[in-house]
């Protein structure tokens, strides 16, 4: 075990694998000679070269499809997106193209790139840099959609993302980056397979990238006895542990740093509730954001993606009641 | 039965066999047209008649070992490359003995034993691609080049110069070979696009660019051999655009009623079967007569063919399951 922050763990990741296989290049905007805006490239160029590791224009669509065109040829490009926002000028390349050469060249083909772009909000970036936007992959059969909590799973997925035959899509909650955390460097994740962050009985609270962090000092400020799945993979999710869970607890939490409307936990709740029906305590719900854009005012960015106050509010509430409980914004009278 | 890679190295040094493949492809294209008028093909298609020498001249020029990324208009392109008129009509009709096992349509061609990547839906879709397969055999120290077809519309798309541009910083071994067929949909080239000499985009950046004869399969080697000597040698990507024009509509539903009157009759004259035929009788390779055997034949033979295909298996329903993620021990 080595302590290192996360943006460390990725730096290690990224060249474990290029070590191990000389088919991973890797590049992006300001990755090489800058190593990094977040520092998640330093010692990259250095070690493994220019053909390697390229900086590139600012062009996501092009050096995207590069990586798409590239890994149909063999190699195992891995590309940083700064931003995730910065994906939608590159979304057919993603969507279109990548997700679906293997189907379209009758299995002939796989595209093993790993896409890793920084997400979320925390620090003060505005709408256009502070989204997760998870949601727009998850429902694109073809790819596979990763998010790591802690310096373990961001090395470790990194390493299971690149390893993949697959496009992979590995999003990296920013607020994270300098978090310190010990990593085993000999652990590679298996790509679909939950990570229990605490056991318990009570209640089982499924959450992703940060919002770990938050339901895990929920948890303990509650004082519950939870099951806390870190989801790690959003597809293909691990149904196997999240309904065994909810299965031993009776009741279900999902905390997501997205918008309330069309959310991965919508998924997990409806088919939690179809298939543990009859088992249930009460009634699965979310956590989630607003239907709003990410504010830059630093008050009201504290209050947009799930807190542990308000985690442990509707902890308390799923254990003594029932129904639902109301999001904080219509329980507090802001909004409807 | 015959391989594409057969098919394909048929092609090599040999006119009448260039010339009996441009046949093929303009009696193959009456047939899809026909067949769909019938309904027996769903969907749509997109005809490349006027557009054989174009395609023949690169699958001569290129090996096929180098790839190409190619558009919906995807036929032609096909059957040049290699691919059999069986599995292509299979394709376009959507049986299990199509080259994408019917799953695909007949904007989806692939075959990957001729370099042929799987064909994009989407305007310059396979342009970033096309140059990504370049990086990929400029760092593997591979002689192989990636080409990018596309057509006059793709110009204006920004995936156009996201890929020249970065082909040009990087040096890549990719040639983009613009088909300008005049018209992008039902759009005229002059209502869409300032310029109507597409290849000189490249000057900004930087990118040695050339227009040729799309109509003449000797013109389409000459101009598309020295980009493929350029990048094949290190020298990095060229623009090539080749003068066409589109003698059918965009699609199926297009009657292409929006043409100036007298532009498709001048073009016919430039047909490119026409050219290449006059050449052939004067270098003596063929007659008249062998040519209208040929044609007929040929016409007998796709006829035959499509009979055969529609009564080809449709795809098992486990097909709609394959080959969305690759099978865990495929390799990593």
């Amino acid at each position: 075990m080595t302590a290192m922050r996360v943006r460390q763990a990725i730096v290690t990741a990224l060249a474990d694998e290029m070590r191990a296989d000389e088919n991973v290049i890797f590049f992006g905007e300001d990755v090489a000679e800058a190593e990094g805006p977040f520092k998640t490239s330093e010692g990259i160029l250095e070690e493994f070269g220019p053909v390697r590791v390229r900086d590139t224009p600012i062009s996501e669509m092009g050096f995207t499809g590069a990586a798409v065109g590239a890994a149909m040829m063999g190699l195992k490009p891995v590309v940083e997106i700064m931003f995730i926002e910065f994906l939608g000028v590159a979304l057919d390349q993603v969507v279109t193209e990548g997700a679906k050469m293997r189907y379209l060249s009758n299995g002939t083909l796989s595209v093993p790139m790993t896409i890793r772009a920084s997400v979320g909000s925390g620090l003060g970036f505005g709408c256009q840099h502070s989204q997760t936007l998870e949601h727009w992959f998850a429902s694109t059969p073809g790819l596979k959609v990763l998010m790591p909590s802690d310096a373990q799973s961001a090395y470790s997925l990194l390493r299971a993302a690149i390893q993949d035959p697959d496009p992979v899509i590995v999003l990296e909650p920013r607020i994270l980056y300098a978090e310190r955390g010990e990593v085993d460097t000999s652990i590679v994740t298996k790509i679909g397979k939950a990570s229990m962050r605490s056991t318990g009985s009570d209640i089982t609270i499924v959450a992703l990238g940060h919002m770990v962090n938050i339901a895990e000092a929920a948890i303990k400020a509650a004082g519950v006895s939870a099951d806390l799945v870190d989801l790690q993979t959003i597809i293909p999710w691990d149904r196997e542990t999240v309904l065994a869970s909810v299965k031993k607890t009776g009741r279900l939490i999902v905390v997501e740093e997205a918008p309330q409307s069309g959310g991965w936990g919508s998924e997990i709740v409806a088919i939690v509730t179809a298939q543990l029906f009859s088992s249930l305590k009460s009634a699965p719900f979310r956590i989630t954001t607003p239907d709003v854009p990410v504010p830059f005012n630093g008050g009201l960015e504290a209050r947009f993606a799930p807190t542990s106050d308000d985690v442990v509010r509707q902890i308390k509430h799923a254990l003594t009641q029932s129904g639902a409980p109301q999001p904080w914004w219509v329980a507090e009278g802001v909004a409807k | 039965m015959t391989t594409s890679l057969e098919r394909r190295n048929a092609l090599y040094g040999n006119d009448l066999a260039c010339y009996e493949r441009m046949v093929e492809i303009r009696e193959f294209e009456k047939i899809t047209n026909a067949l769909f008028a019938a309904g027996s093909i769903r969907g749509t298609t997109h005809l490349a008649v006027g557009q054989e020498a174009l395609a023949l001249g690169m699958a001569t020029t290129l090996q096929p070992t180098d790839v190409i990324a190619g558009t919906y208009r995807s036929h032609a392109l096909a059957l040049a490359f290699g691919l059999t008129p069986h599995s292509v009509l299979g394709e376009i009709m959507g049986k299990a003995t199509g080259c994408c096992g019917g799953v695909g349509g007949s904007m989806h061609m692939c075959d990957t034993s001729v370099g042929v990547l799987p064909t994009s839906a989407i305007i310059g879709g396979g342009m970033p691609i096309a140059a990504g397969a370049a990086l990929a055999f400029q760092v593997q120290k591979s002689k192989n080049i990636g080409v990018a077809l596309f057509g006059d519309g793709a110009t204006n798309i920004g995936a156009f110069h996201e890929s020249l541009n970065l082909a040009a910083i990087w040096k890549l071994p990719v040639v983009f070979i613009c088909d300008n067929n005049v018209y992008g949909e039902y759009s005229r080239i002059n209502t869409t696009t300032p310029i109507e000499d597409l290849h000189k985009r490249a000057e900004s950046f930087a990118m040695p660019h050339m227009a040729i004869d799309g109509m003449d399969i000797h013109a389409v080697r000459k101009g598309v051999g020295e980009a493929v000597d350029r990048a094949r040698s290190g020298g990095g990507p060229t623009l090539v655009e080749a003068k066409t024009y589109r003698f059918s509509g965009h699609s199926r539903a297009d009657q292409a009623l929006y043409r100036p009157e007298g532009e498709l009759e001048k073009w016919q004259k430039r047909d490119p079967l026409l050219v290449t035929e006059q050449d052939l009788i004067a270098r003596k390779l063929i007659t008249q007569d062998q040519i209208d055997q040929m044609k007929s034949t040929m016409e007998a033979d796709l006829g035959a063919l499509a009979k055969k295909v529609e009564s080809d298996p449709e795809p098992e329903l486990s097909a709609m399951f394959s080959n969305i993620w690759t099978p865990a021990k495929a390799g990593k």
